[in-house]
């Protein structure tokens, strides 16, 4: 897994290459409002010294909305750049040379659309589809997982992929079709362990998919495109074993299973954003040093080094980052890349028994945990098995940070700071996404639609139908003269659902344990057993996600603890748009809405919910959680919300006790002192 | 704030079906304070208010966990509202043994628009009647039966736990997957009460679902029910036997004496609640369950509930 092309070193020294190595694709993951501004934001980040280019769509791109729909209220250009057709690509590529750049496009559902837009857009520049390098990320299982924007069900969404898969191979030939995603499962909470096995079963699963679809003697090619997304969090050594065991059990299941041969496609290629579950909102600065250590651990080894860097920016617990934050985050790795000797020597590990041991650990845990999810029929039919471990391992770590098991700086120990300068700027130290941008969007996509040629548009959305009903037929070409005739991210995704179905992913909490006895759980189990009494009825809570963000984590982890601090919980999972939170909270009932956001969209969705509640007649108090910068907390907190919860409050049992004194208070019902 | 409970009874009656959440917030009230209010609310729904049996088919769905209960109501439901029913779901949920709490899930699982008004899901979690379900469910099911017409009660179930389900529903479908031989178990050695409809789940597996259609079929046979229909159901895109479902249900409900099924549900609960408030003393105060049965046919057909609970209450001389 080296990156350059290095000659080997010379024999007289072998503390040294003869020839330093040469740098990683350095990255930044950016994009937001529209083509036109990110554009802007690319060339600048090329001038800086990027040496290929992360694309961040927005939810509505990514869950195959048009600007326009009812879900993307809210969403439109504010986690990424909005694209909607092939003009708003073309605006978005504009003047940067395509047969040159190595893009990284971070799309799942959509994949095959947003790929479609880029070739076409390359095809009117000039450019010949087999010149294009980069790649899509296209790995849907984890959305299902951990992420949270895919748009059909398992079957027919691994069946897009392998059309994309078996359609690059031949036509787009140094394109990576797919991105297998182990970087969300960590931020979903994964052990090391689980992050491997999940990973590679994932992969399992696409190349059993590709197989029947692409002839025998192309599959060992097909295996050598498959590359991975990998994170690595803060225990930085044992991160780096678990890239070297990743390597190990990728050349295992090329050769065992798939019959492979050929070192160089044996060879396991990643790229790398590191961790931002630990980032911290509580004294910011601090991720800086994190994500120094978190690089160290996917470039130190070069036997085990990344292709390709991205790094989150310091502020990422506190809002969306500005430009200047992702040019501290590139800066890092030029410093290690340029300043640094790292990438003067061989693999340092080599030899290392204690590395070894690690690797071998990991190495052992992950085939375990493999075979399970091959017991239970592969990962598309595990999804359920992973998603439930997943959100027990997550359960596990944010009640060691509750306790103070799992130190964090800053956040559970050594809490006393000075203020920090760096959020002390007029903006508050994050970048704030115009709410105008969206209303633009929708009146372009009305121009668009009202301009292009329908007819054409029609025609190949037909076509489009009939080759995604066929089984036999790749979706690809279709899909290609649709975004060459005009067609929209929405209408694609739109006549995909019709023949695919809608799906709803599972939720994981239904069957997480009952929690471990602690004496605080206990004491909150007799609040709301007494405020229950009073009420006549169980506490019930609904926990909400409202609008198109897929991070359910924080809901999950908020839905299990009031289960098990007694409350009846109604959750629904992911995406619910707010008539649809409203007309829940009537029909079941509740005493309390708990709704969470980390996409920014609060300040639309959250004025929404309490309108619909409003108009549905519900009387209930609403208490907000997620990535919420303090000036939106005060301005929802005088629109009627009760409570706001960030990053900061990381006491879950808290927040329940809060919410019970909410509950008692509203239905005017005295607590007794326990 | 709190509404009125008759009006909310006689909107029921009236068949606004937008008075169904507060009802149930009513009925759903344990604390003492509430009893009159709930007997208010049921009283104006009852037969005798109504002049009639509640007009609504009252369906069980149950089953064992991980059936396929929540998938095949969701292609139920679309059906039914395509056909223009309008209908409640009362999805059960079992609680937490340790905590009291519980996740209400199914919610979730059944598609549908929230802007339509002809469909009500209220979760509930069953609370200590672990596997058997609650009184206010039964009374929700009842009351709603005015306003609605089709009110599901769906409960995790396996073996005896369906007799309360049977007791409340005018039919009731057990539902089960392939190769779970713990149903046909049950059913050979009478453990669990021969079910109006059984339905076998992801029918799309082909050959092992025919099997289960088939040997379910058979040992209904042998304990001589041989018209209880057994459907195969696939909820994968297409969906396949809901329609057969569908008239497998109706076809029940028009071979139901309904007034007669509907009488015996009532006393049954009247007992069944007697039961759990007071205990088996009280029962025995009133010479056994035979005789009490013998006491409730005495009583006015179209009581509610309520009424009769409270004439065996003071033939058994205990206090409420």
């Amino acid at each position: 897994m080296s990156t350059g092309d290095s000659k080997a070193p010379p024999a007289e020294s072998p503390a040294r290459l003869s020839e330093r190595d040469r740098p990683w694709v350095m990255r930044t993951y950016a994009g937001h409002s529209t083509a036109s501004e990110s554009n802007a934001l690319y060339r600048r980040n090329l001038e800086k010294g990027q040496t290929g280019l992360s694309i961040a769509f927005d939810l509505p791109t990514q869950t195959g909305y048009d600007p326009d729909h009812e879900l993307s209220r809210g969403e439109v250009g504010k986690v990424g750049v909005s694209i909607a057709h092939k003009a708003d690509m073309h605006a978005l590529l504009d003047g940067i040379p395509l047969d040159e750049m190595n893009t990284s496009m971070t799309i799942n559902a959509t994949a095959a659309w947003l790929l479609a837009l880029y070739m076409t857009v390359a095809e009117e520049n000039g450019v010949e589809r087999g010149a294009l390098q980069g790649t899509t990320q296209n790995d849907i299982i984890k959305e299902f997982l951990s992420r949270g924007t895919y748009a059909f069900p398992p079957e027919p969404s691994m069946r897009l992929i392998a059309d994309a898969i078996a359609f690059t191979v031949d036509e787009v030939p140094k394109w990576n079709p797919i991105n297998i995603c182990s970087y969300h499962l960590q931020e979903a909470g994964a052990t090391p362990v689980q992050e491997i096995a999940y990973a590679l079963s994932t992969a399992q699963a696409v190349l059993d998919g590709v197989r029947p679809r692409v002839p025998p003697e192309r599959f060992p090619r097909v295996f050598g495109r498959i590359s991975f997304f990998v994170n690595a969090g803060i225990r930085f050594i044992e991160e780096h074993a678990k890239l070297r065991a990743m390597g190990r059990l990728w050349d295992e299941l090329g050769r065992e299973r798939y019959g492979v041969e050929e070192p160089k496609f044996l060879r396991m290629r990643y790229g790398v954003q590191v961790n931002s579950l630990g980032l911290t909102e509580a004294q910011p600065e601090n991720n800086v040093i994190r994500i120094v250590l978190e690089a160290l651990a996917v470039t130190l080894g070069r036997d085990a080094r990344a292709r390709a860097l991205q790094l989150p920016a310091w502020n990422e617990a506190l809002g969306l980052p500005r430009a200047w934050d992702q040019q501290w985050s590139l800066r890092i790795q030029q410093i290690l890349a340029h300043e640094t000797d790292l990438l003067d020597y061989p693999d340092i590990f080599e030899g290392s028994q204690v590395m070894d041991a690690l690797v071998e650990e990991l190495t052992e845990g992950a085939r375990a945990e493999m075979a399970i999810v091959a017991e239970r029929g592969g990962a598309v039919k595990a999804v359920p098995y992973m998603k439930t471990q997943l959100v027990e391992s997550h359960r596990a770590r944010v009640g060691a940070v509750e306790r103070g098991d799992l130190k964090v700086v800053g956040k559970n120990v050594f809490t006393s700071t000075e203020p920090s300068p760096l959020e002390e700027g007029e903006d508050g130290g994050i970048l704030t996404v115009d709410p105008e941008v969206e209303q633009g969007q929708i009146a372009a996509v009305r121009e668009w639609r009202s301009e292009r040629d329908q007819a054409a548009v029609d025609t190949a959305l037909e076509q489009l139908a009939t080759a995604a009903g066929d089984e036999s037929s790749n979706v690809m070409p279709a899909t290609l003269a649709a975004a060459a005739a005009g067609a929209t991210t929405g209408e694609w995704a739109a006549t995909l659902r019709a023949v695919f179905g809608e799906y709803r992913g599972p939720t994981g909490v239904t069957d997480a344990a009952p929690a471990a006895e602690d004496e605080s759980l206990a004491e909150l189990r007799d609040r709301v057993e007494r405020v229950s009494e009073a009420l006549g009825r169980r506490i019930k809570i609904l926990v909400g996600k409202p609008g198109l963000d897929g991070h359910s984590n924080g809901a999950e982890q908020i839905a299990i603890r009031a289960r098990d601090a007694g409350m009846d919980v109604v959750y629904e999972g992911i995406r619910l748009t707010p008539s649809r939170i409203a007309a829940t909270a009537v029909q079941e009932g509740v005493h309390v809405v708990g709704l969470s956001i980390l996409s920014g969209s609060h300040r639309e969705l959250i004025p929404d919910v309490l309108d619909e509640l409003r108009a549905a007649g519900a009387e209930v108090p609403v208490v907000v959680g997620g990535i919420i910068p303090r000036v939106d907390a005060d301005a929802m907190l005088a629109a009627g919300v009760s409570r706001v919860y960030t990053p900061r409050d990381f006491e879950i049992t808290r927040i329940m006790g809060d919410v019970v004194e909410l509950v008692a208070e509203e239905h005017g019902v005295g607590v007794p002192a326990g | 704030m709190s509404p009125d409970p008759r009006e909310l009874g006689r909107r029921l009656r009236e068949r606004d079906r937008s008075a169904a959440p507060a009802a149930l917030n009513v009925i759903e009230d344990r604390s003492a304070g509430a009893r009159e209010r709930k007997a208010a609310l049921l009283r104006e729904v009852s037969p005798t208010a109504l002049g009639h049996e509640a007009p609504a088919h009252l369906i069980g769905v149950t089953g064992p966990p991980g059936a396929g209960k929540s998938t095949l109501l969701s292609a139920l439901v679309a059906s039914w509202r395509r056909a223009g029913d309008t209908l409640a779901v009362l999805a059960v949920d079992p609680s937490s043994k340790r905590s009291g709490g519980s996740l209400l899930g199914d919610r979730a699982r059944i598609e549908h628009d929230p802007r339509d008004d002809g469909l009500l899901i209220r979760s509930t979690a069953a609370g200590a009647r672990m596997g058997g379900l609650a009184a206010a469910t039964r009374e929700a099911a009842h009351a709603l039966a005015a306003a609605f017409d089709v009110v599901v009660v769906e409960t995790v179930g396996v073996g005896q736990s369906e007799t309360d389900v049977e007791e409340v529903c005018d039919t009731v479908a057990v539902v089960v997957q392939p190769a779970s031989g713990d149903t046909l178990q049950f059913l050979k050695a009478g453990i669990m009460e021969v079910p109006d409809v059984l339905v076998v789940t992801k029918a799309d597996l082909g050959e092992v679902a025919t099997r289960a259609q088939r040997d379910l079929a058979q040992a209904l046979g042998a304990l001589g029910s041989r018209d209880v229909p057994v459907v195969a159901v696939s909820s994968v895109a297409p969906p396949q036997g809901m329609e057969e479902l569908a008239e497998a249900l109706d076809a029940h409900l028009a071979r139901l004496d309904l007034p007669e099924r509907r009488l015996r549900s009532r006393r049954a609960m009247a007992l069944g609640e007697l039961a759990a408030e007071h205990g088996d003393a009280a029962v025995r105060a009133l010479g056994g369950r035979r005789a009490a049965e013998r006491l409730l046919a005495r009583e006015d057909p179209a009581a509610d509930v309520r009424t009769l609970v409270r004439a065996l209450r003071e033939r058994a001389g205990v206090n409420t």
